[in-house]
């Protein structure tokens, strides 16, 4: 295999690894900072023992999300040299501001909501959460402007031509609020409260179904329901903005999504379908001009297809871009469903009387994860053959002097490692999760020797 | 060309680069340094300490190298480039101790059984000396110089890396990072783990005077280049002076049992040995070892003065900001380790 292939599948694989974490811990520091705001309010002791359990299994997410994260800030330059090259001084910038306002603040004060329990007030122990929960929600708006801008450019120009040339910053305001980035950042935070909200719904629900710790999980079980009735809808709407935002300025992606080919057609919208490349076709079940009515609000507006852009102008991996894509759509709506089904029989007081509705909340927690995967897929495949819209190629990016051998070996490192961690992560998750929230948590120091001790008595 | 009291953009990042890793250095050096020592400590409870004694902050301190990182690609995009793609199987092994060491700091104190911690004790512990060893690697590499060409391109195999001056910066930075980490654990424990640890400081202390005098006799023998300032400029010669003044001092105040001194001359030591660093560099920062003309320095590696000028202002706001989060992370966690529930 040639090395734009590995170093592509090595991009994906590490970043897809790493972006299971990130959201969970948006998601959760949201679902913690409302709990240790609700036991400042309130006084309640559960609300307490609620957070700290929940600050166990964030750290896990945060331990993981930071060490995976660090490899996504040293790929781009081993593996992505004449890209670092040509967007360094707008890219970097962004990147730049991330470390120094957000993650430094994340982690600053991490150590104090892992660890500092005993030792700071209450009060200044909720700051600390919150202060981890905004670095971790800043951290998304500075990497969601950089990748909007691959997407959208703005606030720049190319200086140098052919091998020198790089796009240099020429308005810092147009850059961070290029056309993309706001609807996208909106998007991208609330598919991460999804995250966590799931997580701890399905987390919840389980103790439910075993009669475990039953009244403090029917109290966070109602704090992330809440959570995912108000995101899941909020997502429609970030959603179509998104879709608004690609029809104007990356039409090519808007083609792709919808498997639309005719080059300036009505375009239909599919519920669900199969795109036969060879055809032209797309088979399955569509609205009839539904992508026009949603772009121009007209079911008979021509949208430009494929074939409007040249051959090497448009993505080729279609089908995948349009299961991606509908896939995500369709979690999308399960997840409305779902959180407003619940949200009903927690109004007429029956939420926690159908055995059947936690099960599926058990498992829900994987709809989330799945959707915001495909979700990027969609939008990075889309992008394609650019990796800076209209400007590089991802073809030219890569690094001049790294050989496909180096890279074959750091993909087997990086699958091996990352396929431990995630073991490793789902046994410790499990381990936590069997665990439970203790009731009294100064008690459980030593718990195997207890009981040992216990038989001889 | 844009200036700022006096001193123009690219030189400002330049010090403020070579600032971020000093401060990484000081800060990542205490935690790889007291991982170093890690399997020195035999007892159970002797290395629960040890791990906890960071804790609360190695992942802080990991920051800066984030930071760093990020300032490198934005500020000088072409050595960021350079640097990254000519390193890259030293750099993915860089990245592999890094994510075994987060990983067993997380995963050690999660399960009791025996076999368990020890394995989760030597992979953290061989990985905090690895990365100690890469990171004196790649400083002894960019001292030395490399094959770049004109298109500022690395052209050369990365087997050469591997040269006897890199491994002496390596271990000379693994003494430091022993040294510099055995003090901070002598802040943070007492009882028997403190006696011991004073046994290992007085050897971590001998090393690396030992292998930085060595360093320094083969610098000035065998990479003259890099001595050149200092003969132009004998003013400069007040850094080295200082830096032998701080190092000194270590020993002196640690046979004195007076630690937190002894902590501050090691941090000061490490940032004058980086201010040796970047003297001798700049204004170069990849040396061409091909033809000195295809050197990349600040000038040529800078992004434009505009974006330069941007991240200044970030700095500006974020530095205060970054050292108020780690002044009130360490006073909150000062004193001895205690362990707790929510303990590693």
């Amino acid at each position: 295999m040639d090395v734009e292939i590995l170093a592509r599948i090595q991009f994906a694989f590490t970043i897809a690894f790493h972006y299971i974490y990130p959201p969970l811990s948006i998601g959760l520091g949201l679902i913690m900072v409302i709990m240790e705001g609700q036991y400042l309010r309130t006084g309640n002791k559960v609300y307490e023992t609620l957070a700290r359990f929940w600050t166990k299994i964030f750290a896990l997410t945060f331990g993981i999300g930071v060490a995976t994260g660090i490899v996504m800030e040293f790929e781009f330059g081993t593996n992505w040299a004449t890209y670092s090259r040509y967007v360094g001084d707008v890219f970097g910038s962004a990147l730049a501001a991330e470390g120094i306002f957000a993650f430094a603040l994340e982690s600053g004060f991490l150590g104090v909501l892992l660890f500092g329990w005993n030792r700071v007030s209450s009060r200044v122990h909720f700051i600390a959460t919150l202060g981890v929960w905004l670095g971790s929600m800043f951290s998304a708006v500075w990497i969601v402007i950089a990748n909007s801008w691959q997407q959208t450019p703005a606030g720049y120009h190319i200086v140098g031509e052919g091998m020198e040339a790089r796009a240099e910053i020429t308005d810092f305001w147009a850059m961070v609020f290029n056309p993309s980035s706001v609807d996208r950042l909106l998007h991208v935070w609330i598919g991460a409260f999804l995250a966590g909200a799931f997580l701890v719904l399905s987390v919840h629900a389980y103790y439910l179904l075993k009669g475990k710790h039953v009244e403090l999980s029917r109290k966070a079980f109602k704090i992330a329901l809440g959570v995912a009735i108000v995101f899941s809808l909020a997502q429609l709407a970030t959603g179509h903005r998104s879709a608004e935002v690609v029809a104007e300025h990356q039409p090519a992606k808007l083609a792709a999504l919808e498997g639309h080919f005719d080059s300036l057609a009505v375009a239909d919208m599919y519920l669900v379908g199969w795109v036969d490349k060879e055809s032209q076709q797309v088979r399955g079940i569509k609205i009839p001009g539904g992508l026009s009515f949603l772009t121009h609000w007209d079911f008979e507006a021509p949208v430009k297809g494929l074939n409007y852009f040249k051959e090497d102008e448009r993505p080729t991996a279609l089908n995948a871009i349009f299961q991606f894509y509908h896939l995500m759509v369709a979690i999308g709506m399960m997840l409305i469903g779902l959180s407003l089904y619940a949200g009903w029989q927690w109004w007429r007081g029956k939420l926690f009387d159908q055995r059947w509705l936690l099960q599926v909340f058990v498992w829900a927690v994987l709809l989330p994860q799945i959707a915001n995967q495909v979700g990027w897929f969609a939008a990075e495949m889309g992008r394609q053959p650019w990796v800076v819209y209209g400007h590089l190629r991802t073809a030219d990016a890569l690094s001049k002097v790294v050989t496909a051998n180096q890279v074959l070996f750091s993909l087997i490192m990086f699958s091996i490692v990352y396929v431990l961690l995630f073991g490793l992560f789902i046994y410790l998750l499990n381990k936590k999760i069997k665990h439970g929230p203790g009731d009294h948590p100064m008690i459980d120091k030593r718990p195997r020797q207890r009981a040992m001790a216990e038989p001889r008595n | 060309m844009a200036t700022f009291l006096g001193i123009d953009y690219p030189s400002w990042w330049f010090l403020l680069i070579g600032g971020v890793f000093s401060g990484y250095a000081i800060l990542d050096g205490f935690d790889l340094g007291a991982g170093a020592w890690h399997l020195f400590f035999r007892k159970e409870k002797s290395r629960r300490i040890a791990l906890n004694a960071v804790g609360p902050v190695w992942d802080g301190n990991e920051v800066w190298l984030v930071i760093g990182g990020g300032a490198l690609f934005a500020g000088f995009p072409h050595v960021y480039a350079t640097l990254f793609s000519a390193m890259y199987v030293p750099f993915m092994l860089f990245l592999l101790f890094l994510i075994l060491r987060a990983i067993s700091i997380e995963f050690r104190s999660k399960e009791e059984m025996k076999w368990w911690r020890s394995m989760w004790d030597t992979i953290y512990s061989v990985a905090s000396i690895a990365l100690a060893l890469a990171l004196g690697l790649v400083l002894g590499n960019v001292l030395q110089g490399m094959p770049i060409g004109a298109d500022k391109e690395f052209a050369g195999s990365w087997l050469m890396f591997l040269n006897p001056y890199a491994f002496l910066t390596a271990f000379t930075t693994l003494a430091l990072f022993m040294m510099h980490g055995a003090i901070y654990l002598l802040m943070k424990t007492e009882g028997r783990l403190y006696t011991k640890l004073t046994v290992l400081l007085k050897r971590a202390i001998i090393a690396f005077i030992l292998l930085f005098s060595l360093t320094s006799l083969y610098t000035l023998i065998y990479i003259p280049h890099l001595s050149d300032d200092f003969k132009a400029q004998p003013a400069l010669f007040v850094v080295p002076v200082l830096t032998f003044l701080a190092i000194a001092n270590i020993p002196r105040m640690a046979a004195k049992r007076k630690f937190k001194p002894a902590f501050f001359f090691s941090a000061l030591s490490i940032a004058l040995l980086l201010a040796l660093v970047a003297i001798e560099l700049y204004p170069t920062v990849l040396l061409s070892t091909l033809d000195p003309a295809y050197s990349i320095d600040v000038y040529t590696a800078a992004s434009s003065e505009k974006s330069l000028g941007i991240m200044l202002l970030f700095a500006a706001i974020g530095i205060p900001l970054v050292g108020g989060y780690t002044y009130f992370v360490y006073k909150t966690f000062a004193g001895k380790v205690e362990l707790d529930e929510m303990s590693y």
